[in-house]
């Protein structure tokens, strides 16, 4: 006698309700941990903008420490004085734009020609220096790798922070170490008044990154698709904010000298 | 009375040695190569198929009388699906920093062959209790090759070991470095993983002759 588990009617019936059992059980697991989740993706954006910008808790040279998520909220309101969007020629003030999807956004920009993609830009404040932070967002060796370069007033690096979906453990995955990320503390992005970003540099004969100047960091060994990404990321999307950076770079010094010659005339 | 009974008991050793799932079956090597560049890596991926092998194991062994012959293998990836992206969202909602280290590790789980394989060749024809100790010791076994990998993975090929630089800084040239050492840089490359797997094999055959085939 056949076993009733080898009728095609059982079969089908057996595959209908897998599925709809599986399935239910996953959608209310997805939609019962679903806010606990996005809340962490929030906290892990803020961590990451005040990492670039040097908040953080890191001790001696070792690992990377954020914040911790308990104090997060408040640290990130506290040392993150603006939050703009940048839209074209227009900036806005708006204190979600750390939400801001970028990788909506170039879809969007590469969909439509016409659309002016939103670019946010957050303006920090430590210890009486500003910071411009930059969201980035590019392409490593397996998936997407992101991140924030916070600059000063004169566009030299003061902080960066990567991170990746899946680049290999122990190769590219090493972007988001302190032993990589902590080179670029002091590069220059410019070279002159010429944009030129930084890049990953196999031999350039520099482990210790002593040259500041060069717009060179020290590549990681195994991992030169994923270093090519970097430098592409910070090519592409920084680039997209000199335009308003040298404004503001530009209004400053006209703020100084308009100073200089009221002074001037009070004399 | 023992906690485990002799037969049982088995069940666990012999996939630790004489019936490695790695080195003897020659299953998941896949991930082993992929993911041992780092003692930690290793480590935890060996703890999350632990897991997934465990309770997949126990889940196939309830359901054995009851699925279809005809879509067994269906039947068998999709609880193995279902349990890894489980285990993912539960680590993205309360584990957060842990489920961010281990991305496409979980990911993994659901291609490897020792998974698959033991519920086909175990968990369908056993009961729940001995299926589970199966998932334990099958799981147990493959971490135990993917520790001693990636052990001499990151040892050789970074001189650290979970990320402590054990041999001293190869950049400030201090430690073993200040001798003219120098990281093996091709360890940190898959082959190599292949080429200590096959060292462990060799080493495993020549010491148990019984495994020497004729």
């Amino acid at each position: 006698m056949a076993k009733f588990t080898d009728k095609n009617s059982y079969t089908i019936l057996f595959a209908i309700i897998m599925v709809l059992v599986v399935g239910s059980l996953l959608a209310g697991v997805a939609q019962g941990l679903r806010g606990k989740i996005s809340e962490n993706e929030r906290f892990e954006k803020q961590q990451n903008i005040l990492y670039a910008m040097g908040v953080d808790d890191n001790e001696g040279t070792g690992s990377v420490n954020f914040i911790s998520t308990k104090e997060v909220e408040a640290t990130f309101h506290k040392y993150i004085k603006k939050q703009l969007v940048i839209q074209g020629d227009e900036a806005t003030e708006d204190d979600n734009a750390y939400l801001i999807d970028i990788k909506k956004e170039e879809t969007h920009a590469n969909d439509d020609s016409n659309y002016k993609r939103k670019l946010p830009l957050f303006i920090g404040e430590k210890d009486g220096v500003t910071y411009y932070i930059i969201p980035m967002r590019g392409k490593g060796l397996w998936d997407a790798i992101w991140g924030f370069v916070s600059l000063d007033k004169d566009l030299v690096v003061e902080g960066v922070f990567f991170d990746h979906k899946g680049e290999t453990p122990g190769l590219g995955a090493n972007i988001k170490e302190r032993f990589f990320m902590d080179d670029f503390k002091g590069e220059q992005i410019m070279n002159g008044d010429a944009f030129v970003g930084i890049n990953v540099a196999k031999g350039n004969n520099d482990p210790l990154n002593e040259r500041k100047d060069d717009q060179k960091v020290d590549a990681l060994a195994g991992a030169t698709i994923t270093g090519n990404g970097v430098t592409a990321m910070i090519k592409k999307d920084v680039a997209r904010y000199i335009p308003y950076l040298e404004k503001l770079k530009g209004a400053e010094m006209k703020e100084t000298t308009e100073t200089v010659q009221v002074s001037d005339s009070l004399q | 009375m023992a906690l485990l009974s002799k037969k049982d008991s088995r069940l666990i050793l012999d996939p630790l040695a004489d019936n490695n799932p790695i080195t003897i079956q020659v299953l998941g090597i896949c991930s082993a190569l992929a993911i041992t560049a780092q003692l930690k890596a290793s480590i935890v991926m060996a703890l999350s198929v632990m897991v997934v092998l465990a309770v997949g194991n126990v889940v196939i062994s309830l359901l054995r009388n009851v699925i279809p012959g005809k879509i067994r293998i269906i039947a068998q990836l999709i609880i193995v699906a279902a349990l890894v992206i489980i285990v993912d969202q539960v680590l993205k909602a309360f584990a957060y920093e842990l489920s961010k280290q281990l991305s496409v590790f979980i990911g993994l789980i659901i291609t490897n062959c020792i998974i698959m394989g033991r519920f086909e060749a175990f968990a369908l024809a056993n009961k729940p209790w001995r299926s589970f100790l199966d998932g334990i010791g099958n799981a147990a076994g493959y971490g135990l090759i993917l520790i001693i990998v990636g052990f001499f993975r990151e040892l050789l090929g970074s001189g650290t070991l979970l990320g402590f630089k054990v041999l001293g800084d190869p950049i400030a040239k201090t430690g073993l470095y200040a001798f003219g050492y120098e990281n093996n840089g091709f360890m940190l490359l898959s082959p190599m993983a292949l080429i200590v797997i096959g060292i462990i094999i060799w080493v495993q055959r020549s010491r148990n002759k019984t495994l020497i085939e004729e």
